[in-house]
């Protein structure tokens, strides 16, 4: 390569010397040229189509290697990029974050304004719904019930820091956090922040881990309203920000959730991905019609996916890891909340 | 290509994957945030041609693709970046980098960039957005990246500029 550039810079210079009696125009216009594009006019002319066709060809095997068997040949590639680029990007999150926090602090104070409007729009709502008492003993029993379930899950937390967003430019809502396998991270696991259900770890490497988002398009969490317990499956629409939505579809299709009802996760067996009665967020919307096999219903989540930061991986208890685990007791409690 | 140009190259990128990563989410409108892999690849084809600018895409985008937030495909913005690279260096070929070229060829490489990895996506069965969101997200790509520009691209190009080998007479 570097043979070739040598003598592709060589051949200007030699028949420039010789012409230099050559026109005026001709010369200005030489001058230009080398001022502008550097010594190397000519190598950029030479076809590097066949460069071009090599690296789409290498692109389409990256495809197809990631395509085939669920990506098990790249499994080992992306844990090595992972152990280089996750720590990186945690010292460099660790850097930004005190010079975002100036700007986060204002943002801070107009959501908590935005907050406080929401609380007493919610406690208006309720003060509304007090006359149906038939409703809010369903209500408690149901609270009770994931109460209980939150109870004897058997689960402790690994915090983490979110320290990458994936960009809106790849189409999918990932997010690294700063522990890996060393914190006891494992694919398949759920996470959840003070708020709600985040998402799931897709892959892990020993310091960091991927998380992908329950607003992603392609993510689907079993779920169930917790005031009459019927099952569906949610998927993400892929908005980040305060229009966050997640569209509900439930399996009984006679079923009608209330507004603001709270939707948990279903759980599946072995707790992987979803552990179970984990809150998610509550009914705005329903949509029903005749030609929609089932009911679709909106929810507003709980978490605020446009400023995540601290998180939690849900373990089993007694997993061995590189920091303070966060115990069952009251804990999940507190994070079901 | 030597190695101080390489080294180079390494280097910005994965400053830039850092800072889209890690910095530019806390301002991004929508999640999108300024591509700046993308620009370091165009003011690679700026200043040194298609060739190193595809060779530096390919290694970007294979970067982003494996890197930690990626969920998608690997191969994706490889592919994007080695056509950005390739485009930006062919404009390049056409006339000199004046302030209004090199703003038109970030706004048309990370039209085709974005484009391309969303069309990959489509083929592979990979994208689950609508196409309004898709054009939506593009169009804020290509307006961070033009935004950003005067601030990336001068000193990039005075980088690679500067990591010219000795000129042969």
């Amino acid at each position: 390569m570097a043979l070739l550039e040598r003598a592709g810079r060589d051949r200007p210079a030699t028949p420039s010397n010789r012409r230099s009696l050559g026109s005026l125009t001709a010369r200005r216009e030489r001058r230009e040229r080398r001022w502008h594009l550097g010594p190397d006019l000519d190598r950029q002319q030479r076809p590097s189509r066949s460069l071009l066709v090599a690296l789409g060809l290498a692109s389409a095997t990256l495809m197809t290697l990631d395509l085939t068997a669920d990506g098990a040949a790249l499994e080992p590639v992306r844990g090595a990029v992972a152990d280089v680029v996750g720590p990186a990007q945690a010292g460099a999150s660790a850097i930004v974050r005190p010079v975002v926090g100036v700007p986060d602090l204002l943002r801070t104070h107009a959501s908590l304004r935005d907050e406080v409007a929401a609380l007493e729009e919610e406690n208006t709502a309720l003060r509304a719904e007090l006359g149906s008492a038939a409703f809010q003993r369903n209500r408690l029993a149901a609270y009770d019930e994931l109460t209980a379930a939150a109870e004897d899950l058997g689960y402790s937390l690994v915090p983490s820091r979110v320290v990458g967003w994936g960009p809106a430019q790849s189409f999918s809502s990932t997010v690294t956090i700063d522990a890996g396998t060393d914190a006891g991270v494992r694919p398949d696991m759920t996470v959840v922040s003070g708020a709600g259900l985040v998402g799931r770890v897709v892959s892990a490497g020993r310091t960091s881990a991927t998380v992908l988002l329950i607003i992603d398009p392609s993510s689907t969490v079993g779920a169930r309203v917790g005031d009459t317990m019927d099952m569906g499956f949610l998927r993400g629409r892929g908005v980040v920000g305060d229009d966050a939505r997640l569209d509900l579809e439930l399996v009984d299709r006679t079923a009608v959730p209330a507004r603001q009802d709270s939707v948990v996760t279903w759980g599946s067996d072995g707790g992987a991905p979803y552990v179970a009665g984990v809150p998610i967020g509550r009914v705005t919307h329903v949509y029903s019609s005749l030609r929609e096999t089932a009911q679709r219903v909106v929810l507003d989540p709980y978490v605020d996916f446009g400023s995540l930061d601290v998180v939690g991986v849900v373990v089993p208890t007694g997993t061995t890891s590189d920091r303070a685990l966060v115990g069952a007791d009251g804990e999940l409690k507190g994070a079901g909340r | 290509m030597t190695t101080a140009r390489s080294l180079a190259a390494a280097a910005a990128v994965l400053l830039a994957l850092l800072l889209q990563v890690s910095l530019f989410p806390h301002v991004a409108w929508q999640g999108v945030v300024p591509n700046l892999a993308l620009l370091v690849v165009v003011g690679a084809a700026l200043t040194r041609g298609p060739q190193f600018a595809m060779v530096v895409g390919f290694a970007a985008g294979a970067l982003i693709d494996l890197a930690p937030p990626a969920d998608h495909v690997a191969g994706r913005w490889a592919l994007a970046l080695t056509v950005v690279g390739y485009v930006a260096g062919r404009v390049r070929a056409e006339s000199s980098p004046t302030a209004t070229t090199v703003v038109g060829t970030v706004a048309a490489s990370s039209f085709v960039g974005t484009s391309l990895f969303a069309i990959t996506g489509l083929l592979v069965g990979d994208l689950s957005v609508g196409v309004g969101e898709l054009l939506l997200v593009i169009g804020v790509a290509v307006l961070w990246d033009v935004v950003l520009t005067p601030f990336v691209l001068p000193p990039l190009m005075a980088l690679f500029r500067r990591l010219e080998p000795a000129r042969v007479t």
